[in-house]
């Protein structure tokens, strides 16, 4: 029989352990907003178009939700309002570029509707 | 908060270290081999190979012995065996590192050969680990240390929750007088003007602005197409980042949301004073690692999305991460799980208190998952080609 004595000993909370995600924790946050100026989430889940989906503003743990318009994928941006072209986009409270085309609330922003200011 | 206590080495010059190596520092790629030869017969100590150190002139050549003697200095190093292919160039690194007050000999193979070098050296090297090996640790405290901050393999949980992780850990120990430094010149761009008011003073804002800006004409000179087609990189537009912007505004979370630098050092150029230091460096890890762990620095944190798996063989490395991919499938590689965060259950306070935790952990002696995977990158920066 294989030896498991003091396996406690190595069993460490602080440290990196095997990741579990239950479907019902993985449906509680599906965005995260970083600053309370900012006009985009980041999905931090795959989100479908049609669900209300439900954020959280990361500097003050405030709940918010935003109807999705559109799939939005993991790691991607969800616009928080409407944008008109040439509006400016806040993520981290900054300045991340410029709108080029129009979004509305709960739609996906990305290189199609967001481009860079300085090239 | 009180200042936390850790068991450390206090070394001759008062600065503290948190190993206590005995290194085999090659001055030139041609004295690597005996330096290797030292190290494999004298147990507990540590060849340290790289490929440069000969031809080299001007800044560039600068920055090599900045480095390679740093790399001798720095508090993790208890004691050096130097060896050079001729006896000027390794006596200027000997006395580079005697300035420590730490033990310290110089060898040189011209006119003995491989052979009687390394037997010369490996005496030595045997009397060092002895000696090293009885060397006590006394407490210290946290802001005895300096620490250097770096991401690497970013992708958008970066710049959601382990990038912001590592900016609340320096938020809190730069108040308590820590010494810290962060760099990547290259991808502080899109951020430079934010990052310019994150200086303590005007005139260190425009050191930032001047050193950022040497950097951009040099890319503008060299690229050979428009830079909008590599950054934000095709991986990483995959992941959700859009525009330059955003990438470096993640990049940034890691100094935090208070801490203001002090000043700019150049490469491998040791902090004048405590709080945070920007250093002009490679977005490349184990060269930008290599320049702090010259400066001086005793413990790294490096936050990582996709997951680098970088170590150095001086300075350990903590890696945390927020993707649960990662964290699941490259779990060795991971000192901190931080993915809770995405996940509303662990918030960036909380994720701070526990990195700061593990920090002390590994300073009380814990290895990290690098050292323990013998991940021992040492890469110099090298400015221009040789003559």
């Amino acid at each position: 029989m294989e030896s498991a004595v003091r396996a406690d000993l190595f069993r460490d909370s602080g440290f990196a352990s095997t990741v579990t995600i239950s479907e019902e924790e993985e449906h509680m946050i599906q965005f995260l907003v970083h600053e309370k100026e900012d006009t985009v989430g980041v999905a931090t889940v795959d989100i479908k178009a049609g669900e209300t989906a439900k954020g959280l503003m990361m500097d003050s743990g405030k709940k918010v939700e935003v109807k999705a318009l559109m799939d939005i994928p993991l790691g991607h941006k969800i616009a928080l309002t409407d944008f008109k072209s040439g509006d400016t986009i806040l993520k981290y409270g900054h300045d991340i570029g410029k709108v080029v085309a129009f979004i509305r609330k709960g739609e996906h922003v990305h290189i199609h509707n967001l481009k860079t200011k300085r090239w | 908060m009180k200042i936390p206590k850790f068991m450390g080495y206090r070394r001759e010059n008062g600065r503290v270290g948190i190993r206590n190596h005995v290194i085999i520092l090659p001055l030139d790629d041609l004295s690597n081999a005996a330096c290797e030869a030292v190290a494999n017969n004298i147990k507990g100590t540590m060849a340290i190979p790289h490929p440069y150190g000969r031809l080299q002139f001007g800044e560039d050549l600068e920055l090599f012995f900045r480095t390679i003697i740093g790399t001798g200095a720095n508090p993790n190093v208890a004691a050096v065996v130097v060896i050079g292919i001729e006896p000027e160039w390794t006596d200027r690194v000997v006395q580079g590192i005697a300035k420590t007050g730490k033990p310290v000999k110089g060898f040189a193979i011209e006119r003995s050969g491989d052979i009687n070098t390394i037997a010369a050296a490996a005496r030595q090297a045997k009397e060092y680990v002895q000696w090293a090996s009885e060397i006590q640790k006394t407490e210290c405290s946290l802001d005895e240390l300096y620490i250097s901050v770096k991401c690497g393999e970013s992708d958008t949980t970066s710049g959601l929750a382990s990038n912001p992780t590592v900016g609340n850990l320096i938020d809190k120990v730069v108040e308590l007088g820590v010494t810290a430094s962060f760099g990547e010149t290259s991808e502080i761009t899109g951020a430079e003007m934010v990052c310019k008011t994150r200086a303590a003073t005007p005139e260190v804002g425009e050191a930032f602005i001047k050193t950022w800006n040497e950097y951009n004409d040099f890319i503008l000179k060299e690229k050979t197409d428009d830079l909008s087609s590599s950054q934000p990189t095709k991986g990483n537009i995959r992941g959700g980042l859009t525009t330059i912007e955003e990438k470096a505004f993640g990049n940034l979370q890691k100094i935090g949301k208070k801490a203001k630098y002090v000043g700019v050092l150049k490469p491998a150029e040791a902090p004048k004073g405590k709080g945070l230091w920007y250093m002009d460096t490679s977005s490349a890890a184990a060269e930008a690692v290599t320049l702090w762990a010259a400066s001086g620095a005793v413990v790294h944190i490096f936050p990582t999305g996709q997951g680098n798996i970088i170590g150095n063989p001086i300075e350990p490395v903590i890696k945390l991460s927020a993707n649960p991919l990662t964290c699941s499938t490259m779990s060795e590689h991971i000192d901190l799980d931080v993915s809770g965060i995405l996940r509303g259950e662990l918030n960036l306070d909380e994720a701070g208190d526990k990195l700061i935790e593990v920090m002390l952990r590994t300073c009380n002696g814990r290895f990290t998952a690098a050292e323990a995977l013998g991940h021992r990158e040492f890469v110099l920066t090298k400015l221009y080609r040789s003559a």
